[in-house]
């Protein structure tokens, strides 16, 4: 066997958070502590980086395969990548040190164990992206809820204990229902091995409510209206850092949960509910824009913002065709870096005048150029102008859409045309307009680590944004293939009931 | 005279329990001696237990008495969780002015009650077992006799427990009567064909038993008792009677009764799903942390018969892993409670927890640890021990059962959060005094790692278990 990368990449930042939990400092400040948790995450980045570069893009089977005895041999611990699994696990790594980066600014109060459980958290996020085996993917997506109920709560805002535990419950209550599909799973066709269900497939009398108890699951996490709401007051408590984390990261979990296993466990079952999908995603994409709107708290707006983007996401991996699907995981990736860098941009604003209320701002362009011209980057970013990596997943998840059903499709549009006027409406209100407000006059432009965070989101922004291949390229042939096998799966069933 | 060295373990006890008594009696002030005599005793017990647990089955006393592997591995590690209750509570009866003689002795004496009550393969000598176990728990309950709560916890007890063992007397004499016979293996051999009288006379067992693992409906003596009863006490009705009833449990159900499973399955469903809801629901707001752990003991045995409800080896097993990661967990938690202490006095309020992560970071990380297994979340034990009863009634296709217990969890993981929110989010009160007992340290260490770790290889338990077959 080779050396087990993955579990390398899984293991690596606990390592680092027991590193982190046995150091000492004299000055309270830890400091030192700071520097092991970057240097982890930056070691972890660069493997993965590296696992990139040897990952086989044309390939459609899983790779770096792992697969050990676990659970009296019957559930094994099995994790591997794909091209789909790839991406989210680059995004990952990547993310989680500009957390540690921006931890300085936000985090007062014990820094050591915020450092910790981002480690842990980080674990956990890389786990459910790799895991091949639907009860490891279980415990790694339970388990991510423990270290982010103790980001809301001990590090949030005012309403903190509220958010964590509406966060926290909702979520729960949403998984439980898969525990009892995945052990149905188990029981119907003998294994939990994905690889395995791939080839066996679930018998179609199953289907609708396995793929309702997933569904229950997802639809939380992602989340969809109407179940979003803990999405939210989640955003709007949590600390930057964790703001940054939820959305960038645990949002994806769910869409990377369509895709692997709706679509592929279950795809007469995705067929029979497109329309409900459909719905909700439509909903989400306009309703929550509407709401999104009339937001005078900056971080709810963007809260809102990702639930419509989210919506986006649904509706392409349920058109069921390549550009659909591409465009959607390409919407995540982008979504995961615009999403991060605008809470990191109110984070700015924040620490420097304590509020996030939008009306409170206004003409920052003049004593904070830099700033300015990073969040009209995001902004953009966000409301998907070509040339941002907002644009690409947009533009091929309409495609998507238009092939399948026209009407659909028009109505998401009308979700492109809203993202633009509240993003700029936020925009113009925040950087341009009148200074009214005397106190701003201090606040000084970003400094020199906020220039390093904000930065290294622009680059993959614009540099994704004009040149998509090298992402694409990662998720043509694992895409290509689901879709195949969703499609034999489809012509089969039809052909058993003739 | 050739089956002598099977029970040695049960003569060893009942030797040591007289020999105590009468060192108690000549000798002053030996509480303490008697005290750690009686660990010892029940260590050197624990290794007579696993010298004979290399056997297979063996009857003794005209088959009245049983020793296989379920009852070797219920044995083991009742004494075992029985050391380490002994371990955690020693600074705790010096403290409040309980370190008596007749403690420790009436805690071997209960514990060899429940040993006969577990090897147990007659009717007569089971009740034999369970009146000598619970005549020490009445005493054991009001043992604190100067202090009000705990005196009326053990009558409440006495009265209860007293009507309980009524009815189950009346069962077992019905079944007798039905079936002619006292021995379990007889009943189960002329039981074959349905009559009421054997309905009737399981009914009634099953109420009893049901009063002794403190299943809903018969659970309103758990929460007094736990929370006027002294911690240790607490901590010891926690988990030993518990161990000892579901082994009872699973002997009743899949001995005597196992042709009548059409009869009791509907029951014991009735009682888990009604233990799950039930101890979910109550405990939301409970102030008092001993009277909380009863609600959550509650629906954790509802999980543990959930397992049973199953008609299965594999429910069997995954009942018993159940109980052995709930054991854990409870050791773990009292381990935390004990080290409330400020100015000799302990503190067992929630409100004494607030903000205690401050100033105690390692106790609240362990209780951190120990609430979120309770509440059954991923990687921990607890999760483990949920999943395996979940796997075993999923395989049955009891889908009903699976997901209101699903459900129940995520009820009760609410009052679990709010203890930790109380812990970590809320803002500090006074510093308690650091604990430097050792038997406590070294318990909620190795409990703490036990639970943590559990994950890297879940199926240690399992293995062990999978020796256990009862059809």
């Amino acid at each position: 066997m080779d050396f087990p990368i993955l579990s390398s990449l899984i293991l690596l930042p606990t390592i680092g958070a027991l590193f982190i939990l046995f150091t000492k400092s004299s000055s309270g400040k830890y400091q030192s502590s700071k520097y092991v948790a970057l240097f982890i995450s930056l070691a972890n980045f660069l493997l993965s980086l590296y696992l990139w570069y040897v990952f086989d893009k044309n390939s459609v089977d899983f790779q770096f395969v792992e697969n050990r005895e676990w659970l009296s041999g019957f559930i094994n611990y099995k994790v591997g990548i794909d091209g789909i699994s790839i991406l989210f696990l680059i995004l990952t790594t990547f993310i989680t040190p500009i957390c540690i980066i921006s931890v300085n600014a936000t985090i007062t109060n014990r820094l050591k164990d915020f450092l910790i459980a981002i480690l842990i958290m980080e674990t956990f996020m890389i786990g459910v992206f790799c895991s091949l085996d639907l009860v490891v993917f279980y415990l790694f997506f339970e388990a991510g809820l423990i270290p982010m109920f103790l980001i809301i709560g001990i590090w949030g805002g005012e309403r903190r204990v509220y958010s964590a535990f509406k966060f926290f419950l909702y979520t729960l209550l949403g998984s439980v229902l898969m525990l009892v599909a995945i052990i149905s799973i188990y029981w119907i066709t003998g294994t939990t091995d994905v690889e395995k269900l791939y080839e066996l497939g679930i018998k179609a009398e199953y289907q609708n409510l396995l793929w309702l108890a997933f569904f229950s699951s997802f639809a939380v996490k992602t989340p969809m209206w109407p179940v979003h709401t803990w999405l939210p007051d989640a955003h709007v408590e949590a600390p930057t850092v964790g703001s940054v984390l939820l959305a960038a990261i645990l949002l994806k979990m769910a869409g990377y949960g369509f895709i692997r296993f709706s679509l592929g466990l279950f795809p007469i079952a995705s067929e029979n509910f497109t329309i409900l999908v459909y719905i909700l995603s439509l909903i989400a994409i306009i309703y929550t824009s509407l709401v999104a709107l009339m937001q005078e708290d900056m971080k709810k707006l963007i809260a809102y913002s990702s639930v419509a983007h989210m919506g986006f996401v649904t509706l392409g991996i349920f058109t069921m065709t390549q550009q659909g699907i591409e465009g959607s995981i390409f919407q995540m990736i982008s979504h995961g870096l615009v999403s991060a860098a605008l809470f990191l941009s109110v984070g700015v604003v924040y620490e420097r005048h304590h509020t996030r209320l939008i009306n409170k701002y206004g003409g920052l362009v003049s004593i904070m150029p830099r700033y300015a011209i990073v969040f009209m980057v995001f902004t953009l970013g966000a409301l998907g102008l070509p040339g941002t990596t907002g644009f690409i997943g947009e533009f091929l998840i309409l495609m998507g859409a238009f092939e399948k059903n026209i009407l659909v499709a028009m109505i998401a549009s009308l979700g492109v045309i809203l993202g633009a006027a509240y993003m700029l409406w936020l925009f113009k209100r925040v950087v341009f307009g009148e200074m009214n407000n005397q106190e701003l006059k201090s606040m000084k432009d970003l400094k020199t680590f906020e220039i390093i965070t904000l930065s290294a989101l622009v680059i993959p922004i614009l540099f994704f944004g004009f040149y998509p291949e090298p992402l694409m390229n990662s998720i043509e042939a694992s895409v290509e293939n689901s879709l195949n096998m969703y499609n034999f799966d489809l012509v089969n069933n039809l052909a058993l009931k003739d | 005279m050739e089956n002598f060295q099977y029970i040695l373990p049960e003569i060893f006890i009942s030797v040591s329990i007289m020999l105590f008594l009468l060192v108690g009696v000549f000798k002053k002030n030996s509480a303490s001696l008697i005290y750690n005599l009686s660990n010892i005793s029940l260590v050197i017990l624990l290794a007579l237990i696993i010298n004979l647990s290399s056997l297979d089955t063996v009857y003794l006393f005209n088959e009245s008495y049983l020793i296989d592997n379920l009852s070797n591995y219920m044995k083991i590690i009742l004494v075992g969780s029985g050391i380490f209750v002994m371990l955690t509570g020693s600074k705790y009866i010096q403290v409040i002015n309980l370190n008596k003689i007749e403690y420790s002795i009436l805690i071997l004496s209960s514990i060899l009650g429940m040993m006969i009550m577990i090897s147990s393969n007659d009717l007569i000598v089971f009740y034999m077992g369970l009146e000598l176990q619970s005549l020490a728990l009445y005493v054991l309950a009001s043992f604190n006799r100067d202090n009000l709560l705990s005196t009326e916890s053990g009558l409440k007890y006495f009265v209860l427990s007293a009507l309980s063992s009524g009815l189950l007397l009346y069962g077992c004499s019905l079944t007798y009567g039905f079936s002619e016979s006292t021995n379990f293996n007889q009943i189960l051999i002329n039981s074959t064909e349905f009559n009421y009288g054997t309905t009737f006379g399981i009914v009634f067992i099953l109420v009893g038993l049901a009063f002794k693992i403190s299943a809903v409906p018969f659970h309103m003596w758990a929460p007094d008792v736990y929370q006027g009863s002294p911690t240790s006490v607490t901590l010891f009705f926690a988990i030993l009677p518990k161990i000892a009833a579901l082994s009872v449990f699973i002997k009743f159900l899949y001995t005597p009764f196992a042709n009548m499973n059409d009869q009791w399955q509907t029951i014991i469903v009735f009682i888990s799903i009604a233990s799950m809801i039930f101890g979910a629901v109550a405990a939301i707001g409970q102030k008092n942390l001993k009277r909380l752990i009863a609600y959550s003991s509650i629906s954790h045995m509802g999980y543990a018969l959930a397992g049973l409800a199953t008609v299965s080896n594999q429910g069997i097993q995954s009942s018993i892993t159940y109980i052995s990661i709930y054991l854990v967990m409870n050791l773990a938690f009292f381990s935390c409670l004990f080290m409330l202490k400020r100015n000799d006095k302990y503190y067992e309020n929630i409100e004494d927890l607030s903000g205690l992560s401050k100033k105690h970071p390692i106790l609240s990380f362990s209780l951190l640890i120990v609430l979120f297994s309770l509440a059954g979340i991923p990687p921990l034990a607890g999760f483990f021990a949920k999943f395996y009863v979940f796997l075993a009634v999923l395989e049955q296709s009891m889908y009903f059962l699976a997901i209101v217990g699903l459900l129940a969890t995520v009820v009760a993981a609410f009052y679990y959060l709010r203890i930790i929110k109380i812990i970590y989010f809320d803002p500090e009160k006074e510093e308690y005094e650091t604990s430097h007992d050792l038997g406590l340290k070294i318990t909620l260490a190795i409990s703490t790692i036990f639970i943590l770790a559990y994950f890297i290889y879940p199926s240690s338990i399992t293995e062990i278990v999978s020796k256990i077959t009862m059809i």
